[in-house]
């Protein structure tokens, strides 16, 4: 490992928490038995919810378009199995909400094949030719959001404005989040696939080269992305272990050296990142013409019997997902979707997986019990690794204050609530909480000064 | 899977890293044990009865102001012994103990609670009580005897019994410390006694080994900012520097500067207080070249011969306008950000 670590890259300030890859990192991907039930929430991206197409007790196949985009900055959902639609109707969301929600109880006497019938993907375009608008239309169809967690959708960051160019498609292989390691497993098994998807979107988007950042602790994937890449457009950029580097302008600063505005977008730099996972569909669409159906996820944690990883159908229950991997530990004290960094604490099993669930993770009271909370004795740790170079301990201060106009002048809206700030404080203090509500107090008298 | 657990809901980060507000404490505890083991082998019973009278006197004024919460829960974070052992350790060993206890009181009272408590003040505690006690008692603050290193260990000084309002006897001839010869007699202490300890001055301050070993495990242990106690010797020693060779006779070598007095306590304890110094990198560097140049100015042409308390005072005060003007560059602001784009 020793060139990669001599050449490997990363961005200032940041924590190392402890990774616990450990539980999953050699586990295979697994494709879990469908069960009985799935909740698709219309609303499982940024941006405005699906409006549905589909009618109580109608029959679907494995795949069909059950919910168009409402709008551009909206996307397609698919039906994640073969079976009937049980309900258009509120449901339990992993936010917490009842969301309005397509319930669908699978046919158990289906095989689930998938039938591309429905689709009319033609085979062997030539990307380079291919009408940006045409390709931004079918990535919108097959619903294609951002998989690293935010679910932003992708033909959204495809449709560039006139006159930007990209030079170059970063891939992030960087999976900072402890314990995660769907991304991991997808690098090393499916590195074929993956390349596929960065090439399609280097052709489309016309960039000169492909850039894969991955951190050293995933030395394997490294290896194997290297063997299979084509070296004249594409490049493995080994990363220094460190979090948040999957954030995308930590990422870009970490692998190209360059700083993206704080008020501008990557593109504004000529780059474009897209996570491993979100590539990976791209490619399977245009290959099978298979829509977003099904992810990659990790299932962990010490409170989960038997760790995997495995491929999921979107909907899926998190109760059966559990429940496949042996179920709780009885000393279960939290659930978390998404990584523990900057996922969310789930309250009811019921809820669905996402497009953007990367991982369920399950904690006992070892691991997550809200530490006792001093004052701040302003040691100024929460300085030395925000990666946004914001000044943490002032914000909280003038939060508590409810000094909105000076928070703003602080830039609290830079923040991306990464949680460093509340990993690295001494004093127990959750100060990404508090910012995050004092953001969205802010963002809320906006809108009542625009009425 | 039987009955789902009970499950909490918790705004992430889910993970924290050891290091606690009272762990951190406890280590700046555990670092002074040798100092304090150190200071009762060499001034006796006297020593050990300053530093717990100053400890209660310490304790009892934060129990008995609670400020929020329960009484007493402010004691868990160990802030209130912490500020009293400080201060017991830069008193000298002949001082009435009345005294000591009311240092105690002072520094709680006057460093921490009228300002708000833990976190809140602007000066460190344990300094604001020792100038508390220096302006109150000038007299009995410096005064030093040559009895102090002659004791065994179970003599105690009888002036430690003065009565209150009274300040006791001293026995022997006094003694100037090490400082004291410096400023108003030229006369230098050998280097080795200045780094062993084996001089006259406050409990704490006379052995430069131990506070050195105390600062290596406290960096060991990642509790304070490295950046304080460097900027402030290395100003020390480059601005002392400075006035030995112009004038070799009259000054002190920087080595002698930067070993007497209670210059290597006062910078690991005291000025390194997190609470007191700035919050930003930039901050403490510029925290730390005032200190030295502060210290060396008040030493070599100010009325005292020490100047550690006055220059760290003085630049807790400007820590508020050092922390405004030291603001780190937001990522993606200013300067830093670039449209530019570049092959790798």
């Amino acid at each position: 490992m020793g060139v990669f670590t001599r050449l490997a890259k990363t961005f200032r300030h940041g924590i190392h928490p402890l990774g616990h890859k450990e539980y999953t990192e050699q586990l295979p991907i697994q494709r879990m038995p469908f069960c009985a039930r799935y909740t698709l929430p219309l609303n499982q991206h940024i941006g405005v919810p699906s409006s549905p197409i589909v009618e109580v007790g109608q029959t679907l196949t494995r795949g069909q378009l059950i919910a168009e985009p409402a709008g551009f900055m909206s996307t397609a959902l698919h039906s994640p199995v073969a079976g009937k639609v049980l309900a258009i109707a509120p449901r339990r969301h992993p936010n917490g909400q009842m969301l309005e929600s397509i319930e669908i109880e699978a046919d158990p006497f289906n095989d689930q094949a998938f039938c591309a019938e429905s689709f009319n993907v033609e085979q062997d375009i030539d990307f380079s030719t291919l009408a940006i608008e045409d390709f931004i239309a079918q990535v919108q169809q097959a619903g294609i959001v951002g998989l690293g967690g935010a679910a932003f959708p992708s033909h959204v960051k495809f449709s560039l404005p006139q006159g930007k160019q990209i030079d170059h498609i970063l891939v992030n292989g960087a999976e900072c989040e402890p314990f995660l390691t769907n991304d991991y497993r997808l690098m090393i098994e499916q590195a074929e696939q993956l390349l596929k998807g960065a090439e399609i979107a280097r052709q489309v988007l016309g960039a000169r080269s492909i850039l894969i950042g991955i951190e050293l602790n995933k030395s394997r994937a490294i290896k194997i992305l290297k063997a299979c890449a084509n070296s004249k457009t594409t490049r493995i950029v080994p990363l220094h272990v460190k979090y948040p580097q999957g954030a995308e302008k930590m990422l870009i600063n970490a692998a190209l050296g360059l700083t993206v505005p704080n008020n501008k977008l990557p593109r504004d730099v000529g780059v474009l990142v897209n996570n491993v996972g979100t590539l990976v569909a791209l490619a399977q669409y245009f290959d099978q013409g298979m829509p977003l159906i099904e992810r990659i996820i990790t299932v962990s944690g010490p409170g989960v019997e038997r760790p995997a990883n495995l491929i999921v159908p979107i909907g899926t229950p998190i109760r059966e997902l559990l429940r496949f991997c042996g179920g709780l530990k009885q000393s279960t004290q939290e659930v978390v979707m998404g990584g523990p960094m900057m996922g969310s604490a789930i309250a009811d099993l019921d809820a669905p997986i996402l497009k953007g669930s990367s991982g369920i993770l399950a904690f006992t009271a070892n691991e997550s019990r809200t530490p006792k909370e001093y004052p701040c004795i302003r040691c100024g740790r929460c300085l030395e690794v925000c990666p946004y170079f914001l000044n943490p301990s002032r914000l909280i201060r003038l939060a508590g204050a409810r000094d909105y106009e000076s928070l703003q002048q602080n830039h609290i809206m830079d923040c991306v609530e990464c949680g460093s700030c509340t990993f690295t404080c001494p004093s127990g203090i959750p100060i990404a909480q508090r910012i995050k509500a004092a953001k969205s107090e802010i963002r809320h008298r906006e809108k009542l000064n625009k009425q | 899977m039987n009955k789902d657990p009970k499950l909490l809901v918790q705004a992430p980060p889910l993970l924290r890293q050891q290091l606690t507000t009272p762990s951190a404490m406890r280590d700046v505890i555990y670092a002074l044990c040798p100092i304090i083991f150190a200071s009762c082998l060499l001034f006796g019973s006297s020593a050990l009865l300053i530093l717990l009278v100053t400890v209660a006197g310490a304790v009892i004024t934060e129990y008995l102001f609670p400020l929020n919460g329960k009484r007493g829960e402010s004691l868990h974070d160990g802030s209130a012994v912490l500020t009293g052992l400080i201060l017991a350790l830069t008193l000298p060993p002949s001082l009435p103990l009345w005294i000591a206890f009311l240092g105690g009181v002072a520094s709680i009272a006057l460093g921490k609670l009228v300002w708000g408590g833990l976190g809140q003040n602007l000066f460190n505690p344990a300094l604001v009580g020792r100038a508390f006690l220096m302006a109150s008692f000038p007299t009995a603050m410096t005064t030093w005897s040559t009895e102090d290193l002659k004791q065994g260990f179970f003599d105690i000084q009888s002036s430690n019994f003065a009565l209150p309002l009274m300040q006791g006897q001293i026995d022997g001839i006094t003694a100037a410390t090490p400082l004291g010869q410096m400023k108003f007699e030229q006369q230098a202490t050998a280097f080795d006694q200045l780094f062993w300890g084996n001089t006259t001055g406050s409990l704490g301050e006379t052995s430069a080994a131990l506070i050195i070993l105390a600062a290596v495990f406290l960096l060991w242990r990642r509790i304070f900012d490295w950046r304080i106690p460097a900027s402030i010797l290395l100003t020390v020693a480059a601005f002392s520097s400075l006035f030995y060779f112009y004038d070799p006779v009259r000054f002190p070598d920087p080595l002698f500067t930067l070993l007497s007095g209670g210059l290597l306590f006062g910078v690991i304890f005291m000025a390194s207080d997190p609470v007191s110094s700035p919050l930003t990198t930039k901050g403490t560097w510029l925290f730390g070249i005032g200190i030295g140049v502060l210290v060396v100015l008040i030493r070599l042409f100010g009325g005292f011969p020490e100047g550690v308390m006055y220059a760290i005072l003085l630049m807790n005060a400007a820590t508020p306008l050092i922390d405004r003007i030291s603001q780190p560059t937001v990522f993606g602001h200013g300067r830093s950000a670039t449209h530019s784009r570049h092959t790798p």
